[in-house]
């Protein structure tokens, strides 16, 4: 499946900004599961250079700074990318008992692969807590992606999505207790249940595509950054879940980075000297593209 | 030799080991430099011997190494300087240095594999968890450090074991108590107890010294031009920000907080009144996750967005590394010997404190069983804790660390509880055992490290208090005796024959600036408001002798010009005013000793301690103390009834005595750079807007004729012209003469004129663009001033229509010379102070992704 991806953020100042760093982490990297076409940023009052660099997750970060007084700023990412997903591992998986799984995370070999994702993160304090809610999951000898599985439909039931109750920094405590939030903290929940049982988890940031329920016509921008969760099993490697759609995602997630929680993938960070107050406004928009190779011109 | 006045006597017989553990074991004698140390205490005699430690106590205090944060109520405890060094004979020495050096290269080499190929953990040596579950392992950093970036400073914490060992009980990248601790408390050692240096060969501390600035420089990322290498504080509020200013002074950088810095174009670039200076190296005392809100914490307002960008890119070098700190991990403690042997091949020379760390089960159990015989740590600052000392426990304590340790055991080490030895301590007249910590430091060099030969001991009555935290108890100097007398070293280079060396002037930061034009601001608004509170208790002296009623008026106008000149509305003036002026009693007070109150005198004092402070660095020692001991002890313990009463009279004059003091010395000691410009524009700025102000409260209303010689006799007294009037003139007081003299006379330092004469003169010698084509505003307004006066004249000021009630030309005069001078005042902040805006977050919204 082929897609365009168009997301953009806005900055408006009260008062003029003199300088402003930023870190973009917008554009999509390749996963075994997809291939970005091409991609460019377009940062608006221009900028002579945006430097790239891979972080500690091979993800693809983006340093621009504006060096001249502006009273708005606004950053679109544009991205072309084939996903082609193959669910042979959730089958493997559903071979290997969880401890198993768990197990061969301490093993040498796989050690370092595991071990950025077992734990706290900043977003992400494990609990007895969050332990007591994935145990009805994981019962003796269960397989890992049954497991898996059912904790994500148990957040997808359990949990209401709403927008208005939290933000990016509401603690995860809080989002257990109340059971309400947003894609974010619904992965971030099954992160801190995953690493409370001992299992690697780690956090996705992505887009899904929308699907315009028939005779509707498609809203341009009106579609948002997505995030879902990931755990890792020894030897097979990393399976995803979406807990705010309960699917493991297919064709239509289009993975953007990863790392251990929503603070390592944010997808823009800036420090602004001045500004007075700030409002964000954020826009995204996946579009399916033809297969051909030949571009729409959306 | 016994001394009458010696409560103890310090005969070596009476130095046995199981007293001063330090010093011997049981088996083995007192060594031969403790024997001499203490027969040379002995024959200094208890009294004598007290008498120095109060020196030595006096010069602690005067060079500010009491961790004195301003304002703050919970200020730690003073420290106190204890006169008995700590002394390590060279062969002693010779092995703790080689033990020193292995482990700073091997905490070198981990910090390098933990931020690159992470082969300990890969290989099994050192589990996951050390790095990945300790929050001062900044991913952001990974791949920072290499040959170019090693660990370039290494404190550890020692104590010696009743065995006599020394062991390691904490590593550090970014010691509480940096190396400038150690310098201060052998500088005062060396002048309370000079005499006490003669019978021994005691290293210098100065060739470390020089090792550490040449390794800066060897950081440098250019090495074409003598490389800029500044100091970074977190500022004046931080505890140790003595230890950053003395050390940089010491060292000869300049002192710079993150708002000083700003990154442009991958480099870092130091704000200062000469423009954009680039930075090549940051000697960095701000903790590692502050130093970059871009990348680490978004919340600190402290660091450098970008900073570790321009790190990656090359463009400057931060010693030590951001990252650095992960060597602070005390789990590692428990796996520094297989390290050590799996890498070297070798023993650790050095034993760290024995450490198990609760992320293996064996070792967890072991903690859990013995929680009351050790000292629990978690691996880094975790909030919310219970007290952790051993033996003192609660029921309910163990239970909480129990269940603390069990949730996340790979956070927590047990640490065996050390029995610190015991070092003789001079404590209320006596000799006393006292328990002992010491930090030694390390810098890089080439590809190994150098240790300064001393440290700093620390001694405390409590030693779980000593370990437990660094706050209060006494410090002692640490000395290396060497066989051969040290060459006398210091940071200067000996220039070759012929070299032609050129001046090199140290880039002044916009802040540091801006706090001296507002030091000199303070100093001058305190005196002057010391002289009219001086006038003013004069003439009440008058008032209640006399009862004379013109005395009374007069009273009643200088009271008013207090208010005015201070802005302390509505004080004298206004709603209430008749009440007060009846009785000034309260009011005076408040001015003068309510530090509360903007302009009173203990306000000003503050202000000026709080400005001086943070340019310590670059005022003259003394003047520095002056302010220093105004700030801590001009405060007049006198009551409201005691006001007319001569003590508060006195306290002012010796506060006039003390200022004139300070300006004196800055006069005199300070080099006519922009520092001084800066400082004496403040002044001078803040001398003219004083004059006007009490010129248009007094000299601009027009008087009864009893009343009016009066005040304007107070008016010259107040600006300490009265003496230069009478000689001058020998006259009455004529308003005419008396403008000539205070508003025109430029040649009379007390004078409008004389202000604005050195104004221009400062002025135009400040550093200006020099491309630029436009007049500067700030020369342009001093210009206008200057024409503005030189088109008035001394005879038309104080002329006036008949019946009018005040002299209307000098009031419009005045009124328009003031609006000048306070735009000038705003104009200098925006040309050379750079106010930094305030730095805020921008954060993405959240992933709001729908099902």
């Amino acid at each position: 499946m082929r897609y365009r991806v168009r997301h953009l953020t806005g900055y408006r100042y009260s008062d003029p900004v003199q300088l402003c760093r930023n870190e973009a982490c917008l554009l999509p990297r390749n996963t075994p599961h997809q291939r970005c076409l091409d991609s460019r940023l377009e940062v608006v009052p221009l900028v002579t250079e945006i430097e790239e660099r891979r972080d500690f997750f091979d993800n693809r970060l983006h340093f621009f700074a504006i060096q001249t007084p502006h009273n708005s700023l606004s950053i679109t990412a544009v991205s072309t990318i084939d996903v082609e997903v193959d669910q042979t591992g959730y089958a493997l998986g559903a071979q290997i008992p969880w401890e198993q799984a768990r197990m061969g995370l301490t093993q040498t070999g796989e050690l370092l692969n595991s071990a950025p994702y077992m734990y706290n993160s900043p977003h992400v304090t494990a609990s007895a807590a969050l332990a007591d809610y994935a145990i009805p999951s994981f019962g003796a000898g269960r397989s890992i992606t049954d497991a898996v599985d059912e904790l994500m439909q148990r957040i997808y039931h359990d949990f209401t999505y709403d927008p208005e109750v939290t933000n990016v920094s509401t603690p995860l405590t809080e989002v257990l207790a109340n059971r309400h939030g947003v894609c974010q903290d619904f992965s971030h929940v099954a992160i801190g249940c995953l690493r409370s049982i001992g299992l690697a988890a780690r956090y996705v940031s992505g887009y899904i595509e929308t699907l315009t329920p028939p005779g509707q016509e498609r809203l341009v921008g009106a579609d948002a950054s997505h995030a879902w969760f990931s755990v890792y099993v020894p030897t097979i490697g990393w399976l995803d879940f979406d807990p705010t759609n309960n699917q493991r995602p297919h064709q239509q997630h289009i993975t953007v980075a990863w790392g251990r929680d929503f603070s390592d993938v944010s997808p823009l960070k800036g420090v602004a000297l001045g500004g007075g107050h700030h409002e964000v406004l954020v826009s995204v928009d996946v579009a399916r593209l033809p297969d051909n190779g030949v571009r729409s011109n959306i | 030799m016994k001394q009458p006045s010696l409560p103890l006597n310090l005969d070596i017989d009476l130095l046995p080991a199981e007293r001063f553990s330090a010093l011997s074991t049981v088996d083995t004698p007192v060594p031969e430099q403790w024997q001499q140390l203490m027969a040379f205490l002995s024959r200094l005699g208890g009294s004598g011997l007290a008498k120095r430690c109060k020196d030595a106590q006096r010069l602690l205090k005067e060079n500010g190494a009491i961790h004195n944060v301003f304002n703050s109520p919970e200020a730690p405890r003073d420290w106190q300087f204890d006169p008995i060094p700590v002394v390590f004979s060279s062969t002693e020495w010779q092995q703790m240095e080689r033990g020193l050096v292995q482990r700073a290269e091997l905490l070198n080499r981990i910090v390098q594999d933990l931020y690159g190929p992470r082969t300990l953990i890969r290989d099994g040596i050192v589990p996951a968890e050390l790095a990945f579950a300790h929050r001062h392992f900044l991913l952001p950093c990974n791949g920072l450090f290499g040959a170019t970036s090693p660990l370039s400073l290494y404190a550890p914490d020692l104590a010696k074991g009743r065995d006599g060992s020394y062991w390691v009980l904490s590593d550090s990248a970014l010691p509480t108590l940096g190396g400038g601790y150690a310098l201060e408390s052998r500088l005062i050692m060396s002048r309370s107890f000079p005499q006490l240096f003669e019978p021994f060969q005691v290293h210098r501390l100065a060739m470390y010294f020089l090792a550490l600035r040449d390794h800066l420089s060897s950081l440098s990322p250019q090495q074409e031009q003598e490389p800029c290498i500044i100091l970074l504080t977190p500022g004046p509020d931080h505890p140790s920000f003595f230890e950053h200013a003395y050390l940089a002074s010491y060292l000869g950088l300049p002192l710079v907080q993150g708002g000083d810095l700003v990154v442009r174009d991958n480099r870092v670039w130091l704000k200062s009144v000469d423009g954009l200076r680039q930075v090549d190296v940051i000697l960095r005392r701000l903790v590692d996750e502050m130093c970059d809100p871009l990348e680490l914490r978004g919340d600190s307002l402290l660091g450098i967005p970008g900073l570790l960008e321009a790190v990656r890119s090359g463009q400057v070098a931060v010693a030590n590394p951001v990252g650095s700190q992960i060597i602070e991990n005390p789990a590692l403690m428990a796996f520094l010997p297989t390290i050590c042997r799996h890498w070297r091949d070798e023993d650790l020379l050095l034993p760290s404190v024995a450490t198990w760390w609760c992320g293996q089960a064996h070792e967890c159990n072991y903690v859990l069983d013995h929680l009351d015989e050790l000292t629990i740590r978690p691996i880094h600052p975790l909030p919310g804790l219970p007290q952790s000392t051993p033996g003192q426990l609660t029921a309910q304590q163990r239970q909480q660390w129990r269940q603390l340790i069990l949730a996340n055991p790979h956070l927590f080490v047990g640490q065996q509880l050390m029995e610190l030895a015991t070092f003789p301590t001079f404590e209320n007249n006596e000799i006393v055992a006292r328990r002992g910590i010491s930090t030694f430091y390390l810098t890089a060099q080439r590809d190994s490290y150098v240790v300064m030969p001393g440290g700093l001991t620390r001694v405390h009555e409590d030693g779980s208090n000593l370990l437990a935290n660094n706050e209060g108890g006494r410090i002692k100097d640490t000395w290396v005796l060497t066989e051969e007398q040290d060459k006398q070293v210091n940071l200067w280079l000996q220039a070759h024959p012929n070299q032609l060396l050129r001046p090199v002037f140290m880039p002044l930061p916009s802040r540091c600036a801006e706090n001296l034009f507002w030091a000199g601001r303070y100093a001058e608004r305190t005196e002057q408001t010391c002289r009219l509170i001086r006038s003013i208790l004069t003439k009440l002296y008058e008032v209640n002798e006399f009862h004379d009623p013109d005395d009374r008026q007069s009273l009643d106008q200088l009271l008013r010009a207090l208010t005015h000149v201070t802005l302390t509305y509505p004080g004298f003036t206004g709603e209430g005013a008749d009440k007060k002026l009846a009785d000034p009693r309260g009011e005076l007070h408040a001015l003068a000793c309510d530090s509360q109150r903007i302009g009173s005198l203990r306000s000003s004092l503050i202000s000026l301690g709080q400005s001086a402070y943070a340019v310590r660095d670059l005022l003259p020692e003394d003047g520095w103390r002056i302010v220093d001991n105004l700030r801590q002890n001009w405060h007049p313990r006198i009551s409201k009834s005691q006001i007319g009463s001569g003590r508060l009279l006195k306290n002012i004059n010796e506060l006039i005595v003390q200022l004139s003091g300070f300006t004196g010395l800055t006069g005199e000691n300070m080099s006519r750079e922009t520092a001084w410009l800066l400082l004496n524009i403040g002044r001078r700025i803040e001398r003219a807007l004083n004059l006007i102000a009490l010129l248009q409260a007094t000299l601009v209303p027009c008087q009864q004729n009893s009343t009016e010689a009066q005040i304007r006799e107070a008016v010259l007294s107040t600006c300490n012209s009265l003496m230069v009037f009478r000689r001058r003139y020998r006259s009455f007081m004529q308003l005419s003469l008396i403008l000539e003299l205070l508003i025109m006379d430029e040649h009379y330092p007390r004078s409008l004129a004389y202000q604005l004469h050195q104004l221009h003169k400062h002025i135009c010698a400040l550093p200006h663009d020099k491309l630029s084509q436009q007049p500067h505003q700030d020369q342009q307004l001093i210009d206008e001033a200057l024409a503005e006066l030189g088109r008035t004249g001394h005879k038309k000021l104080a002329g006036r229509a008949e019946g009018e009630e005040e002299y209307p030309l000098l009031r419009v005069f005045l009124e328009s010379q003031k609006k000048r001078l306070d735009l000038l005042s705003d104009t200098l902040m925006q040309l050379y102070f750079s106010p930094s805006v305030a730095p805020q977050q921008l954060r993405s919204a959240p992933q709001e992704g729908r099902p």
